[in-house]
């Protein structure tokens, strides 16, 4: 069992439109009608509280942090690591150690690509991923392959896109070092078993990264009952500022884990024979962080926390049961990716209509999709298409939303029929 | 935004059904072209005839701005030299990227396209295949040889 809510939760009072009035951006009109943002998968949208937050950071605090002794220093410090431990509240992390700060998704994959796998892999051993993977749990892998002399090994799909979780055990070898799976396929909405994925690596003796980019705005996330080693994830997925991310890493992994980069912060004591570096979770934060970001995400926390996260799942899982349903009932769509369990994310193409021109056609009609391969270039060529359109919802979708995609599909069928 | 004036009926149809579609056998040369962020492929194969283009085929997978382009395309440069060819691009591209731009009456249907400058993100898909045939193009130029030869790729790089 993972801990995304499940399919059937009852709908609890979830006032969308009132969630709606929180997100200033989408007032707007574009291309003279109201806009429908579907790509939250892409990026969330930010609400008051957070551009609050961030302002009144950015107006009455900010300084550089852990460095000065003066008021606003101490009030920058105190802010970005309230916001540390904000996150490991959020993640039920064992300690505020543990959570390093990074862009996003991608800059943890990497922090622990180049860290933890550089000093550790060599040739003959192996990593495993799945065939659903975003670019980001896949190109840094291919680095790290190319340095140590590691091998690459890729779970397979079905045409649901599921994972083939049979193949996946075969493939867990005593070789398997590492083993690298997303939380949430972003390109086909898949939600994974990931906890039985993490028992079943660490019964092998691998170590256990779970790419978690789709998986924190839709769910509550425990990385102790996870079990995982390391959980990434971006804070612009979840309502939060770009250029923040986090790294959740075991305590006793990141000690015994090298810096990443050098520079200010990350160390303790600097001399030209030696230095020697700073604690964690600050040895792997070398240089001025993103603080007014930490500060942003810590509030988006706040905020789903406020609405309550099953409550956001639940009503978001009955917008895609709507919007699949929407769907099917236009000739030619074809859903990619129709696992049983999925979470907010509907990839669709139509026949005799490119998704690039589905998108423009959207677009015309205030409805914002992604179109596109959506950096899951094996997934297109698994189902042998190009591209995908993808609507993905988030915690101010309505059903006038879902409706306004079906209205908009049907003047795409209408053009390209 | 006016979709009519993007998605005109040759648009359309030369989506539909693109004209001078397959592969060339034999060719002078041909050359890929490639548009990473959409996918979009597309490969231009020519046959030369004392420096001018005596035939042209292309074939790929690509949206219908993209499709028909490349099909209105093919049939505009049969016959041309590679001088008349880069002075028809460049009427194309002031038409797909100048707002104000009139259409020239040597374009003929390629005209149809003037409505991609009122969406700036489809830009790229219109222009692809003539990146692709210049390459094709510089290919034939510089290989004087009979057999089909793998050349360049052009790789379009939107965004
Ligand atoms: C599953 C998945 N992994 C990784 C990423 C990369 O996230 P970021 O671009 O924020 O680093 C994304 C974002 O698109 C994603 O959806």
């Amino acid at each position: 069992m993972s801990t995304i809510a499940p399919l059937a939760a009852p709908p609890p009072a979830f006032d969308a439109a009132r969630v709606r009035r929180d997100f200033p951006i989408l007032e707007q009109r574009v291309n003279g009608r109201p806009l429908v943002y579907l790509d939250s998968a892409a990026s969330g949208q930010r609400p008051l509280p957070v551009l609050r937050a961030v302002e009144h950071y950015e107006t009455r605090c900010h300084a550089n942090v852990h460095r000065g002794v003066h008021a606003l220093s101490q009030a920058a410090t105190e802010a970005f690591e309230g916001a540390r431990e904000r996150v490991r509240r959020f993640i039920n992390a064992a300690s505020a150690r543990e959570i390093v700060f990074v862009r996003g998704t991608t800059e943890a994959i990497n922090l622990v690509a180049q860290s933890f796998g550089r000093a550790r892999l060599a040739s003959g051993d192996e990593i495993l991923i799945t065939a659903l993977e975003h670019h980001a749990n896949i190109v840094p892998w291919q680095m790290l392959c190319e340095q140590t002399g590691a091998a690459l090994r890729v779970a397979p799909i079905d045409r649901r896109g599921e994972l083939d979780l049979e193949r996946f055990l075969e493939l867990l070898s005593p070789r398997t070092r590492l083993v690298a799976v997303a939380h949430v396929s972003n390109a086909l909405g898949t939600v994974l078993p990931v906890k039985q994925i993490a028992d079943a690596a660490h019964a092998r003796g691998a170590v256990v990264l779970i790419d978690g980019a789709q998986a924190i705005p839709h769910s509550r996330i425990d990385v102790r009952d996870l079990g995982c080693d390391f959980y990434a994830f971006s804070g612009h997925k979840l309502y939060a500022p770009t250029g923040i991310g986090v790294l959740y890493g075991r305590e006793e992994l990141l000690a015994a884990m090298p810096p990443w980069q050098g520079g200010g912060d990350m160390i303790r004591t600097v001399s030209f024979e030696k230095s020697t570096y700073n604690d964690l979770p600050w040895k792997f934060e070398a240089g001025t962080p993103n603080i007014s970001g930490a500060v942003g995400l810590a509030a988006a926390m706040d905020y789903v926390e406020d609405l309550g996260l099953a409550a956001i799942a639940g009503h978001e899982q009955r917008l895609l049961e709507l919007a699949t349903a929407g769907l099917a009932r236009i000739a030619g769509i074809r859903i990619i990716g129709t696992a049983a369990r999925k979470a907010s994310v509907l990839s669709f193409t139509m026949e005799g209509c490119h998704p690039h021109d589905l998108g423009t056609i959207l677009d015309a009609e205030g409805v914002a999709i992604r179109t596109g391969h959506h950096c899951a270039m094996p997934v297109m060529t698994f189902f042998d298409i190009p591209a995908t359109a993808r609507a993905s919802f988030g915690c101010y979708n309505t059903e006038e939303d879902v409706e306004a995609l079906l209205a908009a599909l049907a003047k795409a069928a209408e053009v390209f029929g | 935004m006016d979709l009519k004036e993007l998605y005109r009926d040759v648009i359309l149809d030369h989506n539909r059904r693109p004209r001078n579609f397959g592969t060339l056998v034999p060719s002078d040369a041909h050359a890929e072209g490639h548009n990473p962020l959409c996918g979009d492929q597309l490969t231009v194969w020519l046959r030369m005839k004392d420096g001018a283009i005596e035939d042209i085929r292309f074939e790929g997978k690509g949206c219908a701005i993209s499709t028909a382009s490349a099909s209105l395309m093919t049939e505009a440069v049969k016959g041309k030299d590679k001088a008349a060819v880069l002075a028809l691009y460049g009427s194309i591209h002031a038409l797909l990227t100048q707002q104000n731009a009139v259409p020239d009456a040597s374009l003929g249907k390629l005209a149809a396209l003037s409505g991609v400058r009122e969406f700036p993100a489809r830009v790229k898909c219109a222009s692809l295949c003539w990146h692709t045939l210049g390459a094709a193009l510089e290919c034939s130029a510089a290989l004087e040889c009979s057999a089909a030869l793998e050349c360049s790729t052009a790789t379009v790089t939107t965004e």
